[in-house]
């Protein structure tokens, strides 16, 4: 199972990766996303996979699966989702001041 | 031209109830059980979404005058609040307290303050989710402009 | 436990949580958020003194023991720059009083700066990986809007890629968590301390490691500080002065702290690595600073140049280097927001930042002169100023351990910062007065207290230097011996 994960975590990297160097901006902001869904799965892979019970004390079972992996992805997905979020609106913004969503025009200093 | 939203709209009105029930649901079941204050308010947050989506934003918000940002800190206020209550016992900070009581209707329960952390959460997660898609929606109202 | 520890994170959150209801009033905002400002201080002050006398002060918030808990530590390194924290933000907010502007500060202004404090307390005080991660991205996320707050196009541009750059490191910071953790099954400092001593530090680990000097590189602008010139050079003075002084020295105190408690077992590979990529950034930073004839870019430049010089202090590993290091990073702190206080002032007096359009205004404001003067030579480290200590500790603590080649280079850069800045000085205060005080599209009034104030901070710190040896040598023999650290945050009797 772990190295299923693991090609299913190289491939959204791979895919993150080739949507980050692209030009579009919106292209950007789906890699990012992209790459960050794939660190989650790999901090979830990264506690092992196992089959257990959820870790409650009311649940009578032998075996117990790691939460904290599960907190940390919880954690680092709502910083994604408000990073994502300000990303968008920025994006959005910067689309309406300079017309375009092309990095390669976005660069450097008109008067320098 | 408006677009006709009838079926959405009353479709909204029951399913409404229903989420923000479950809400409250996910959120008291969170003390021993999966649930809480994060995925309670997220869900609120989905309710309050949807109530967007099939009516319009000037609409509810007529009828639901709440400044979203401000409920987002007021709820981090409460969250960091009870941390402080810890100290105060001289307790490390965050330290959560319980107790069994007998209460009129419920019988017996068990009383947490780790219950008004949860608040706190709640009300910072219903309040950074929908001030998140309302300024991105304002952006396109302006847009359009 | 010592519930003084979570102050310095929760009492800034607090007041600006407060101040976003209260949104509406600024004079509340001016008020509280300097108050918000000072209080960390001073209970960083306390700090030093109670470790000073009983040693490494932790806190387990929840009473949830450590490795399990989230642990709070306050080593005297991060208590000294919890206080110099406290007082650079303090001078900005104040500078920020007169030059913000009514529309960023109605727009959350302050309670940014507060989040952005609150983050950075927490990046010093936190005492378990995830946890600096958490840290980062609070003060991150403040520093995204604090960059777009007014959104001009410059700004935006900017904004963007800082932003990109950013969340990709953060995501490198993840992947170093996840590996940390398949490999070592802890999270805690002090628990991956001991593990990772256990285990031996074998080539996985110290690849590990090298994640993670590729994250922090990119936050301190050790050598990976493409980013760092464009996005410090467009938010307005107040702003790009508290990311001068704080946001690059958060990552260079992670950078100590992992490679000093975690992987200092291979300093023959992790430190040399460092070194090399610190003598790099030296050069380059140098160049850049040389080369540009823009006052905000030389300013940046000069931020990656002491970024650089400071972790010579880190690769020599030496008492005498690390505590060369933490002096210059105290000093650097305070000096890296004078000097772009002081940039920022002259900009808002002439309307650019091209060198060539301003001269003279030594006539006109003779005291901004040779203030920014004095900190010239402090940068440089003449002595009795603040510099000196900090670079004369550094040099001979590289030269002691026998790196002699970036000793050199430290010292080659200092030239080059003294002719950089030299420059800055001649043509902006020498020369043709152009600009007579009619003209001035700014003014100084009200904007010169923090200025002066920094100065004299900056005075204090070169003469009274041996005032604080006492703590500065804690703080070094602290991050030498990793065991201090260890006994105090797991100590089964004392929580």
């Amino acid at each position: 199972m772990e190295t299923i994960m693991a090609c299913l975590v190289g491939l959204l990297f791979t895919i993150g990766t080739y949507l980050v160097l692209s030009r579009q901006m919106l292209r950007i902001i789906f890699g990012l996303s992209i790459i960050s869904h794939a660190v989650n799965l790999l901090i979830l892979t990264s506690g092992g996979l196992k089959t257990g019970s959820a870790p409650l004390l009311d649940e009578k079972m032998a075996g117990f699966t790691d939460p904290l992996p599960q907190a940390l992805i919880l954690t680092a997905i709502v910083i994604n989702f408000a990073v994502t979020a300000l990303l968008l609106v920025l994006s959005y913004r910067s689309y309406q001041i300079f017309k375009t969503d092309d990095m390669e025009r976005l660069r450097g200093n008109p008067d320098e | 031209m408006k677009p006709n939203d009838v079926i959405l709209q009353s479709v909204t009105k029951v399913t409404v109830i229903i989420i923000f029930t479950f809400s409250v649901y996910l959120f008291l079941n969170g003390h021993h059980h999966p649930g809480g204050g994060f995925i309670g308010g997220l869900s609120t947050a989905a309710a309050i979404v949807l109530l967007f989506l099939a009516f319009d934003i000037e609409k509810v918000r007529e009828n639901f005058q709440i400044d979203f940002k401000k409920l987002a800190a007021l709820g981090v206020l409460i969250a960091i609040g009870t941390g402080f209550t810890g100290m105060l016992a001289g307790d490390p900070f965050l330290t959560q307290y319980f107790n069994d009581k007998n209460l009129p209707i419920f019988g017996k329960t068990e009383l947490a303050t780790a219950l008004i952390f949860d608040t706190g959460v709640a009300l910072a997660v219903i309040g950074t989710a929908v001030s998140i898609i309302l300024s991105i929606s304002e952006g396109d109202s302006l847009w359009k402009r | 436990m010592n519930n003084l520890l979570i102050l310095p994170i929760a009492f800034p959150l607090f007041i600006g949580m407060l101040l976003i209801i209260f949104r509406k009033n600024i004079w509340l905002h001016r008020l509280l958020s300097p108050v918000a400002c000072i209080f960390p201080g001073m209970v960083a002050l306390i700090l030093m003194n109670q470790i000073k006398d009983s040693g490494i002060q932790t806190l387990q918030l929840g009473g949830w023991q450590a490795p399990y808990g989230i642990s709070l530590v306050a080593d005297m390194f991060a208590a000294i720059l919890l206080f110099v924290t406290s007082i650079v933000s303090l001078c900005c907010l104040l500078y920020a009083f007169h030059s913000i502007g009514k529309e960023r500060e109605k727009y959350y202004f302050y309670p940014l700066i507060l989040f952005l404090i609150t983050g950075v307390n927490g990046a010093f005080l936190t005492g378990d990986l995830f946890n600096l991660y958490v840290f980062f991205e609070v003060f991150l996320v403040s520093s995204y809007v604090l960059i777009t707050l007014g959104g001009t196009r410059n700004q935006l541009r900017e904004s963007l890629k800082y932003i990109m750059i950013n969340v990709i490191s953060s995501a490198f910071f993840l992947v170093g968590v996840a590996y940390l953790y398949a490999v070592t099954g802890t999270l805690n400092f002090a628990h991956l301390s001991i593990r990772v001593a256990e285990a031996g530090q074998d080539g996985l680990i110290t690849t590990i490691s090298f994640l993670f000097l590729i994250v922090f590189s990119l936050k301190a602008g050790l050598f990976l500080f493409y980013w760092l010139p464009g996005s410090y050079s467009v938010p307005p003075g107040a702003i790009a002065a508290i990311f001068a002084a704080l946001l690059t020295k958060v990552g260079i105190y992670a950078i100590f702290r992992m490679f000093t408690l975690i992987f200092y077992h291979q300093p023959q590979v992790t430190h040399m690595g460092i070194g090399i990529l610190a003598a790099l950034t030296m050069i380059l930073g140098a160049m850049g600073a040389i080369g540009y004839r823009d006052l905000k870019k030389i300013l940046t430049y000069n931020v990656i140049i002491s970024v650089g010089f400071i972790l010579i202090g880190l690769v020599a590993f030496t008492e005498q280097s690390l505590l060369g290091s933490i002096y210059y990073l105290i000093h650097d702190m305070i000096i890296k927001a004078l000097v772009f206080l002081i940039g920022a002032t002259i900009i808002g007096l002439t309307g650019t930042s091209k060198l060539k359009d301003m001269s003279g205004l030594i006539r006109t404001h003779p005291a901004l002169g040779w203030m920014f003067f004095i900190a010239v030579l402090s940068m440089v480290g003449i002595p009795p100023l603040s510099g000196f200590l900090g670079k004369l500790y550094i040099t001979k603590g590289a030269f002691a351990a026998s790196y002699f080649w970036l000793g050199g280079f430290g010292l080659l850069a200092s030239i080059f910062i003294l002719y950089s800045l030299i420059k800055v000085f001649m043509d902006v205060f020498w020369g043709e007065t152009v600009m007579s005080e009619d003209e001035e599209k700014g003014t100084t009034k009200g904007v010169m207290l923090p200025i002066v104030l920094l100065t004299g901070i900056s005075l204090a710190l070169g003469l009274g230097a041996e005032g604080i040896h006492e703590y500065v040598l804690i703080a070094a023999k602290g991050l030498l011996d990793p065991n201090q650290y260890i006994f105090a945050v797991l100590d089964k009797g004392g929580i």
